[in-house]
């Protein structure tokens, strides 16, 4: 990546200062509530940002990576409960045990290719979704409330929304710049060389397997750091964070942001959550003349959009918004 | 015992309505390639026509037959407007598209019929149950469903081993580009297998109808199952999804069913019911792993393209 004043690396610089900014706006503003949003949308973005590691440069479709939100979360979850409230007992925790089921799974799984890996990760996701819901001792289906955050005596305050953003975002930055070096570096040449010609690595003489093992566990523990940090910010945890669509959501956003870009998933989640937000008002607007007053209703069907618009975008803006970005300054 | 052969027959019953899932899903991939994540939408939107027909008609036989036509229809109206262009793409591109399928069709489900679910009710004839020697009370229709997806099976079978039609079907999971290059109209082909996977989804989730709720989102568990027997069965093989749908359907229902008394055996009775819940959930998923670990290709592979 070159440091060129393209509008695509003017978009990313604009983006990291408004989020470096947003207390500051949401504190004069009064609008106390967009630091949970973007709080949720940086953690998010993080999740995503190590989905795009495997996906966007691996090749590697992962139907079950929300599972690792789900480690990561019940981990903080289960200590907590266990009177282990320490964050510097949680958060290594969360990171180890993530790693270990994206060492097992990637095992397992690695050794498919194709739409058989996306399945047996989507059959992984489901096995350990199950799994959560028979945790009885911690919650089951119900979920686990957590009644105080991580406590990192004296260093941070994270029931401190703003403190607790700035957390989440140094740590979002810190996993975009591991991915951007990750990827640029000869262990990424690997493993796009290995997303393209799997076969002709090998006869180069790459231990493919490894890499590619190794690329998904790194992954793992970045989602894993996501979901202690979802566990914490929505203080509850449960199996749904575990979903098979769940993940789907998360493939979205690298889809919507751009896959071969490592903006792209933060991109994909600010841009999901703009649509969350503006296509019921669009909608409400455009059924006015029909329905007069039931428009606001109307708009609450705002998914019904989402489905096709992904459809376009897969058949028409194959690289995503960031890949416009980049079209745009070509062109 | 008796409850073991009782739970053999719904394991059956499970495992055929699995296979009629199945067999679209199979059709689909292995002649078109399609990954098609919409199949479960398409499995709850016949079962929310089959309600609402059998509704105004009265009638349970009519409206499913009336949800049968319908969900073909919807079916291959899909396969025209969206799913042509995904052809010859990457699988990701046809996870993501109908990905955005299986949203669009929850809202619209959501939309038409509301968020609250709906119920089918059996005809009177429907709702008895037979004495099956030896001597358990079995309700009908389970058999009804039993015997209808035989029927159906049998009915696929003769169509893709008997007719032309079948001939070109078959001739297209093995090799796709060679039944177009003899000047087929393949475009006609894929839109009818299309419609015919489902149609088949779409009696699979009308017949399940009145034994679960109809509600937004009961395709999704039951999609993933489908998947796991065409992996097993065998990508593009019908007797393949046949053997593996019954399979994953005894296997899951007699484990669930015995699962917790086996762990009890060996171990205490708190930790037999703690994990056995669990435990029943991954059989299936364990089945995967094991088969895809000793036979990638799956039982019964179709001669690769």
């Amino acid at each position: 990546m070159t440091a060129h004043l393209t509008p695509r690396n003017i978009v990313f610089v604009a983006l990291l200062i408004f989020l470096a900014f947003l207390p500051v706006y949401a504190a004069i503003g009064g609008k106390a509530f967009l630091i949970t949003l973007f709080t949720r949308i940086v953690i998010l973005a993080m999740a995503a940002t190590s989905l795009n590691l495997i996906m966007g440069y691996g090749g590697m479709v992962s139907f079950g990576h929300a599972v690792y939100i789900g480690v990561g979360g019940y981990v903080v979850g289960i200590l907590a409960q266990e009177g282990f409230p320490s964050g510097f007992l949680q958060w290594p925790a969360a990171l180890a045990v993530s790693a270990l089921f994206a060492l097992v799974i990637g095992a397992l799984c690695l050794r498919t290719r194709g739409v058989y890996f996306i399945m047996i990760t989507l059959a992984f996701a489901q096995l350990f979704y199950y799994v959560a819901v028979g945790l009885e001792r911690y919650g089951g289906d119900d979920g686990l409330t957590i009644y105080s955050r991580s406590d990192f005596s004296g260093l941070l305050n994270l029931s401190n929304k703003t403190q607790f953003y700035y957390v989440c975002l140094i740590l979002l930055i810190g996993a975009i710049y591991l991915t951007w070096r990750l990827v640029n570096s000869r262990f990424g040449m690997v493993i796009r060389g290995s997303r393209s010609n799997d076969r002709r690595m090998q006869a180069i003489g790459f231990p493919t397997f490894r890499y590619r093992l190794t690329c998904f566990v790194i992954a793992g523990t970045i989602c894993g750091l996501a979901g202690a940090l979802l566990a914490n910010h929505t203080e509850f945890v449960s199996p749904a964070m575990m979903h098979w669509t769940r993940s789907g959501d998360l493939i979205v956003m690298v889809v919507l942001g751009g896959m071969g870009s490592v903006f792209g998933p933060l991109i994909g989640a600010i841009a999901l959550l703009v649509l969350e937000e503006t296509l019921p008002v669009l909608i409400g607007w455009a059924a006015y003349p029909f329905v007069g007053a039931a428009a606001t209703q109307a708009g609450e069907y705002w998914q019904i959009l989402l489905g096709p618009m992904l459809l376009l975008v897969v058949l028409f803006a194959r690289g995503g918004i960031a890949g416009l970005l980049s079209g745009a300054h070509r062109g | 015992m008796l409850l073991f052969l009782e739970q053999c027959l719904n394991g059956l019953q499970f495992g055929l309505l699995l296979f009629l899932l199945a067999a679209g899903l199979t059709l689909v991939f292995g002649i078109m390639d399609l990954v098609n994540l919409a199949h479960g939408s398409l499995y709850m939107v016949g079962a929310y026509f089959a309600a609402t027909f059998a509704a105004w008609t009265g009638s349970f036989v009519a409206g499913a037959l009336l949800a049968l036509g319908a969900t073909l229809l919807v079916g291959m109206a899909v396969e025209v407007i969206a799913l042509r262009r995904l052809y010859g793409r990457d699988h990701l591109d046809h996870v993501l598209g109908t990905f955005g399928l299986i949203l669009f069709f929850n809202e619209l489900v959501r939309l038409v019929w509301g968020p609250a679910g709906l119920s089918l009710s059996l005809p009177a004839w429907l709702s008895t149950s037979v004495q099956i020697p030896p001597g358990i009370q079995y309700p009908t229709y389970r058999i009804a469903i039993i015997v209808m997806a035989l029927l159906v099976a049998l009915f696929l079978y003769i169509v893709v081993m008997r007719t032309r039609v079948g001939m070109l079907i078959r001739a297209g999971a093995s090799n796709r580009e060679m039944v177009g290059a003899l000047g087929i109209n393949i475009k006609l082909l894929y839109t009818l297998v299309f419609g015919l996977g489902a149609a088949l989804a779409g009696l699979a989730g009308l017949m399940q109808a009145p034994i679960l709720t109809v509600q937004i989102g009961m395709g999704e568990n039951i999609l993933i199952l489908a998947f796991v027997v065409i992996i097993i069965g065998g990508i593009g093989s019908i007797r393949g999804a046949f053997v593996a749908a019954i399979l994953v359907g005894l296997i899951d229902t007699i484990g669930r069913g015995f699962l917790p008394d086996i762990l009890r055996l060996v171990l205490s009775s708190r930790g037999a019911s703690a994990i056995a819940p669990a435990m029943s959930s991954m059989l299936i998923y364990l089945l995967m792993t094991v088969v895809l670990v000793l036979r990638p290709e799956g039982l019964f592979p179709v001669s690769s393209k």
